[in-house]
């Protein structure tokens, strides 16, 4: 191919790709594809690798994001709000005025206040309290930004899921991992910009629509790595095919694409060659991800990873990896935490047994970021979908039912305070006293830090502007730095 | 985008004279983007008491001032406002965040009030015009149209596509298959004139033309078998996939196929044939997770029955007036909860009634005809000699020990997936059968046949070869199987699936005894005291192994057992949900902003209605409305929206895009037709040809329009880059399902099977990793692992991967249109994927019997196979290479020339380093861009 025929075929390619491949098609897009760039549009995204990594229209103090999603519900009255009132009017039914209106899953009507068995204490020197099954996270306490008045819409676990991955609680809208790389890209060109990993005795409800990328284009939906066998699916070559057998193969395909690409002058045919040498790399960089045996032992013990095992403890290791690496989005999945009281689901052994996995590496990952320097561009989000109630079910054991009108979650990195208590729950813990932020808020906020108002960040699917914000959502000023 | 549209639109309708400002095309897009979110139908959101939809609202007094002024534009509020410098003045404001108009959008208003300002209707509300090409022009009514706007931008249209590509071009658009190298000969050799028209009625005629189309539209009916949400079980939704086929085929009139899939259940004195077309709405979601409110879910549902009408029939975006009046266009938060009324009296409540049940074949009339018995050998018993044991090995080198009865016990100290090699003899001439004894013994847990803690145990392969050459085993069968665990999974090649001895079910065997399982070769295999050996697998569970057992070898192959025949399955039965009225309906409110909580008593009990913009109106109804009055209203001649929709969606399969691009919605937000008068006399004609489905396709791909050449032409890339003007074709990827079947049928392993229950292909373990409940998915085997990919079952949760990858929608909403990305992912899925594997597997083994040797036609073969077109000299040359330097590499490399090859190549007279480089060679053209596009 000559040098016209090059040019011809790029400037084919970039008009080929907004408007042909229902790929990028924001209005944004459009415009600074006609030259109009203005201040807060997002830049062209480049038609052969929809993933190139992209400015932020805004000044932005986060690049990547990690999200810790403690799925089923931590209880937050067993983690973080001590409420000494709540033990004093443990068994007593709990005030009418705080039921009316309410909607729970489970609850019949006739529970009671359950009151914490747990014991708290405060720490650090923004004094929050953490209680004794939380050891290690008296260490980041003065690292990280508090939420306790969090607060959503929806109580079952799929839909609430749903609500806190893509601000809506059916499926069918894009995840905020496919928002974030619809909208940066991604500095990797070996490794998906979007990757998910999972632990606990099972998936996450709701599935893969928790990751996917609803009306946005498949490139940039989640990539769930797998713990066991190969991390990415169909990632290793046929038995037989060794490297150098897999290089003659790619060099084959590539050139008779060439060729077809020559005939046609189809500028998906270079998209297509583009995505069979990252497919190659990827067999190479995405094992090298995973092999740990170059990380040392005190970095290991630090999360508590044991070698050989998927854990969460290893995930989060490899989420920081991931970021090393040039990942934009990693999200964590750890099951169980829907402690309703039942078998294996009791807030006494069974509770414990779900913070011993997660305690320790959660505040190692923040250490460890920030022992790097990359907490400086870096967030990461801890917290359920939703919280869980003040009052006790009536099962066998002890439990508590969905809560969405108070519950807590944390934030640490790029932007924020450190150290930073935000908002508060009632006496008992049904309502927020001040400081609410919802659902839609936490992602105003998680889009401000990365550069964009979430109003602009848009993409036009069935005669609509859909936004991750939905037609909500404000950013919580008061906990930036 | 506008400014782009604006040129365009300019270039392809006539301009008139003195530049008549069209409303509809120039003067409405302004306004709908700019103005209406504040200015438009939302009584809620109206700022100032102005709306500038409708002229009676722009033309207003407002204390003195006027938006709109006819003919005086200076007087006009409108003009001043835009285009003023003081941003508090300004219109849009900032804090609507829309840029402001440009100079010539404001030139345009301008020239649009100096004519008068007419307002016209949005163009999809107006009646379908009237428009036929002059009575001088003889050949496709298509072209006109299409060929009188290119040649007013003196456009040559690009000259037909040829004969090779053109047959695999309506292959895949019409059936979905690729087609066979004699078909494409047959086409490239017919100079009959009407060679084109023979070949598209063929292909109409195709069984598999209703598979094809049947998968574009189960997208719209968001068709899966799971439930969805978190816990997504299973659900039989086939016999309804059934019908949609079967009503393609049968060329249903697309008003009949409306009705009764809407409301086949209130058709007088209905079918049951349309009482199964009803579960179109049964597509909804169910959340079956503990402590869901029924209601909720259940509104949920009802919700998702309006949008998917809306968005199906009307290509409106109706969801927007869930919760408010729409912005855009003139539909009512009223009118949506009156549309609303119609759905919501039936009896399903986030719950699976009311089914009916159906029997496989039922819908589809296409019961198999009962094998023929095979004579051969079936009255001989088989005479079992006790083999001796040349060799007795385990992978890990535990011991089998040889016991005095001469048979064999594993030791304790086996790994948990031991693989067991044998060598065995008899002094047989020739062997047609083996039987596996298994035994139980003191040693084994509750003694065993088994090493399992229950003395079970999962035996997942067994492999015999002769002289390093596999000897294939077609038929295996016990005296006693776990359900679940039939012994023809040991010969089935999937290492996730094989032969258990549990009991279930009222079974009254026993487990812990003895039992046996007999495989029959393909053929007696001459053996003159040569031994064989036997390699037993159990890759499934760890601690699974055969305990004790024994081998013994037969001359003669005995009876297959009665009910143990290939073939002779007994057909399932479905329990298809469907639809049906509540004897007494359910109130139906107006939900504030969308809520079902919050439903508005103020307003009180609302009827069913439908859109009042939207021409016919309804009768006045003489008893209460119902879903039958709706889909009737959908398919009324007079209705403007459905024929256009269905005619536009059509056209857009083979272009790659609509007359009107944005299909989902024909609103004003849209983009009006490329074609207006195309689209209009085709929606006319659909109507008039008796809502013919398959006339409309034959309209379509017998213009020259349709046959043109895809390539990209330099000229075009200034002139028209985006190919609006459809002066050539388009290449398309293929959509995911028809990627595996183009494979399938470029294979030769193709089942053409139509219809039925889901099936299981294989799929890579640790897909269920990621969902709440583990799947079951077990692998299919025999034809059933080659069918279609549209039988692939889906669960919501987890869709097959090959699906996804490929931009499958996940089937949770209504998919009108899908997207085409490029992915590495799907280098390798398409490279990588073990069914794909299998793939090349089959391809290479039909080039060694389609071609008997040489390498240039075996090359030529392969790419007439899969590109259905000879090899460029380039693409020849390259492939040459190709398998010459596979060939001598592997050469070198046998062990992994062997481990790339199916037993079929591996049991064929050809060297493994020639067959590998074959499997190459399959694997490197079903990896080309080429072979995934319709070219």
């Amino acid at each position: 191919m000559n040098d016209f025929e090059n040019r011809w075929l790029a400037e084919r390619t970039r008009r080929h790709f907004f408007r042909d491949c229902g790929v990028g098609l924001g209005s944004i897009a459009i415009n600074s594809m006609l030259g109009q760039l203005q201040a807060g549009e997002l830049p062209a995204i480049d038609p052969a690798n929809p993933m190139s990594a992209r400015k932020s229209p805004l000044p932005a103090k986060a690049k990547n994001v990690i999200f810790l999603h403690m799925a089923g519900a931590p209880s937050q009255l067993d983690l973080f709000e001590d409420k000494p009132k709540l033990r004093e009017y443990h068994g007593k039914t709990p005030p009418e005025s705080l039921m009316e209106g309410k909607r729970f899953a489970f609850l019949k009507g006739n529970e009671t206040l359950l009151g914490s068995q747990r014991k708290f204490e405060r720490y650090g020197e923004c004094g929050m309290s953490i209680s004794e099954l939380f050891p290690h996270h008296r260490k980041i306490v003065d690292e990280v930004v508090w939420l306790r008045g969090m607060t959503t819409d929806v109580f079952n676990h799929g839909p609430a899921k749903l609500f806190m991955n893509t601000g809506f609680q059916a499926p069918g809208r894009p995840s905020m991992g496919s928002w974030i790389t619809y909208g940066l890209g991604s500095e990797s060109e070996n490794l998906p910009g979007f990757v998910v990993l999972q632990s606990g005795p099972r998936g996450p409800r709701a599935g893969n629509s928790l990751w996917a990328s609803g009306f946005l284009p498949t490139s940039f939906q989640g990539v769930p790595f797998r713990g066991k066998g190969d991390p990415i699916l169909h990632l290793r070559s046929p038995e037989g095919i060794t490297r150098e057998r897999e290089r003659s193969f790619y060099d084959t395909v590539g050139a008779l694409n060439r060729a077809r690409l020559k005939e046609t002058g189809d500028p998906e045919i270079l998209t297509r060659l583009n995505a069979y040498e990252m497919a190659y790399r990827m067999q190479t960089s995405a094992p090298e991800l995973m092999d740990l045996t170059g990380e040392s032992k005190s970095t290991l013990d630090s999360y508590g990873v044991k070698p050989g095992e998927s854990s969460f403890a290893s995930n989060c290791l490899l989420a920081r990896r991931l970021i090393e690496r040039g990942s934009r989005f990693v999200q964590l999945y750890h099951t169980n935490w829907d402690s309703h009281g039942g078998p294996g689901e009791n807030l006494n052994s069974d509770f414990e047994k779900v913070c011993k996995d997660v305690d320790q590496a959660s505040a190692a990952l923040v250490l460890d970021l920030k022992e790097r320097g990359m907490l400086k561009d870096t967030l990461v989000i801890w917290g359920g979908e939703f919280g869980r109630t003040p009052m006790g079910e009536n099962r066998k054991t002890i439990g508590r039912d969905h809560h969405i009108e108070a519950f807590t979650m944390w934030m640490a990195g790029a932007g924020l305070k450190q150290g930073h208590i935000h908002g508060q729950s009632d006496e008992l813990g049904f309502g927020v006293v001040d400081g609410k932020v919802h659902v839609h808020d936490l992602h105003a906020t998680l889009l401000h830090l990365l550069g964009f108002d979430h109003e602009q960040l848009t993409y036009r699917f069935q005669g609509r502007d859909f936004r991750l914000t939905d037609v909500h959502g404000e950013v919580v000023k008061e906990i930036l730095a | 985008m506008a400014r782009v549209f604006l040129l365009l639109t300019l270039a392809l309708t006539s301009l008139a004279p003195a530049q008549e400002v069209s409303f509809n095309r120039e003067i409405r897009p302004i306004l709908s983007n700019k103005c209406f979110f504040c200015h438009g139908p939302d009584e809620n959101k109206r700022e100032a008491g102005l709306r500038l939809d409708t002229r009676e609202g722009a033309l207003a007094d407002h204390d003195g001032f006027s938006a709109v002024v006819p003919g005086n534009p200076d007087d006009s509020e409108l003009l001043y406002r835009i285009a003023h410098d003081d941003p508090d003045e300004l219109m849009p404001p900032p804090e609507a965040k829309k840029d402001p108009l440009t100079k010539s959008e404001i030139a345009l208003l301008r020239r649009w009030i100096e004519q008068g300002a007419p307002y016209q209707d949005h163009w999809s509300f107006e009646p379908l015009a009237e428009t036929t090409p002059p009575a001088s022009w003889t050949g496709n009514p298509i072209d006109h149209f299409v060929d009188a706007s290119l040649a007013r931008l003196e456009i040559k249209p690009s000259p037909a596509a040829d004969p090779a590509t053109l047959i695999r071009r309506i292959s895949l658009d019409l059936i979905g298959l690729l087609p066979t190298p004699e078909e494409t000969d047959a086409f490239v050799n017919d100079k009959r004139p009407d060679a084109w028209p023979r070949l598209v009625d063929r292909l109409l005629t195709s069984p598999h033309y209703g598979e094809r189309w049947g998968r574009h539209w189960l997208d719209q009916a968001r068709y899966a078998d799971s439930h969805g949400y978190s816990v997504d079980g299973g659900r039989d939704m086939w016999p309804y996939r059934d019908w949609v086929i079967k009503a393609l085929n049968d060329d249903l009139p697309f008003d009949q196929f409306t009705v009764e899939q809407l409301a086949g259940d209130l058709l007088p004195n209905a079918t049951k044939s349309q009482l199964i077309a009803s579960a179109f709405h049964r597509n909804t979601l169910i959340n079956q997770e503990g402590g869901s409110d029924r209601e909720q879910f259940r509104v949920e549902s009802v919700i998702d029955r309006v949008n998917t009408t809306g968005a199906v029939w009307l290509g409106l975006t109706l969801g927007c007036a869930q919760c408010h009046t729409h912005k855009f266009d003139p539909i009512t938060h009223r009118e949506y909860y009156q549309l609303l009324a119609f759905f919501n009296n039936t009896e399903d409540a986030n719950s699976t009634g009311p089914t009916v049940e159906v029997k496989q074949y039922e819908v589809l009339g296409n019961a198999p005809k009962p094998p023929a018995r095979t004579k051969s050998d079936s009255n001989q018993p088989a005479k079992w000699l006790p083999v001796h044991y040349d060799e007795h090995r385990t992978s890990s080198g535990a011991s089998l020990k040889l016991l005095k009865d001469n048979s064999l016990l594993i030791d304790k100290s086996a790994k948990p997936q031991e693989a067991y090699d044998l060598s065995v003899a008899t002094n047989l001439e020739t062997v047609a059968a083996l039987r596996l004894r298994v035994l139980p013994d003191k040693s084994l847990p509750k003694n065993g046949p088994g090493t399992a803690g229950n003395g079970n145990f999962v035996l997942t392969n067994l492999r015999v070869t002769i002289d390093g050459k596999p000897v294939r085993l077609t038929t295996a069968f016990a005296d006693h199987e776990q359900p679940g665990f039939p012994a023809s999974a040991i010969i089935n090649r999937d290492k996730n699936s094989g032969w258990a001895i549990n009991t279930g079910g009222g079974q009254k065997a026993q487990m812990n005894a003895e039992h046996e399982a007999i495989f029959l070769f393909e053929k007696p295999v001459p053996t003159k005291g040569k031994p064989l050996t036997i390699r037993m697998e159990h890759d499934l569970n760890d601690n699974y192994l055969v305990g004790r057992f024994a081998i013994a070898l037969s001359a003669t192959a005995p009876p297959v057992p009665k009910g143990q025949e290939p073939a002779v399955t007994m057909p399932r039965t479905g329990k298809l949900m469907v639809m049906r009225e509540l004897a007494k309906p359910r109130p139906t409110f107006i939900l504030t902003r969308g809520d079902f909580t919050r439903p508005d008593k103020e307003v009180g009990e609302l009827t069913p209605g439908v859109l009042s913009k939207v021409k016919p109106a309804l009768p006045e109804p003489t008893s209460r409305r119902n879903r039958l009055d709706l889909a009737k209203w959908l398919v009324d001649p007079a209705n403007p929206l459905t024929s256009r929709v269905t005619v536009n969606r059509t056209w857009m399969r083979y272009f790659g895009r609509g007359l009107v691009e944005t299909e989902e919605d024909f609103g004003t937000q849209g983009s009006p037709p490329s074609h207006p008068n195309l689209l209009d006399y085709l929606s006319c004609r659909f109507i008039e040809d008796g809502w013919s489905m398959k006339k409309l396709h034959r309209l379509i791909v017998t213009s020259k329009t349709y046959r043109r050449s895809s390539k990209a032409r330099p000229d075009l890339a200034t002139l028209d880059p985006r190919n609006l003007l459809l002066a050539r074709q388009s290449r398309l990827r293929l959509d995911a399902e028809i990627i595996r079947d183009a494979a399938l049928s470029a294979s030769g392993l193709f089942s053409p099977v139509i219809g039925g229950p889901g099936v299981f292909p294989p799929q890579p373990a640790g897909i269920y990793a990621f969902t709440q409940n583990r799947k079951s998915w077990k692998t299919s085997s025999g034809p059933d692992r080659y069918r279609r990919a549209m039988y692939t079952v889906f669960y919501r949760s987890a869709p097959y991967p090959l699906l996804s990858t490929f931009d499958a929608p996940d089937f949770q909403t209504v998919c009108t249109h899908r997207v085409r990305s490029n992915t590495p992912l799907q280098a390798l899925t398409i490279a990588n994927d073990p069914a794909f594997l299998e793939i090349a597997q089959g391809l290479a083994a039909r080039l060694l019997r389609d071609v008997p040797g040489g390498l240039e036609p075996r090359i030529l073969r392969a790419c007439q196979l899969t590109l259905c077109r000879e090899p460029s000299r380039e693409e020849l040359a390259i492939l040459t290479s190709y398998l010459r330097q596979q060939s001598e590499d592997f050469v070198q490399d046998e062990t992994a020339a062997r481990a790339l090859l199916s037993d079929e190549l591996l049991s064929s007279q050809i060297p493994p380093a020639e067959a590998a480089a074959l499997v190459g060679l399959a694997r490197a053209l079903l990896n080309t861009d080429n072979f995934i596009t319709r070219e």
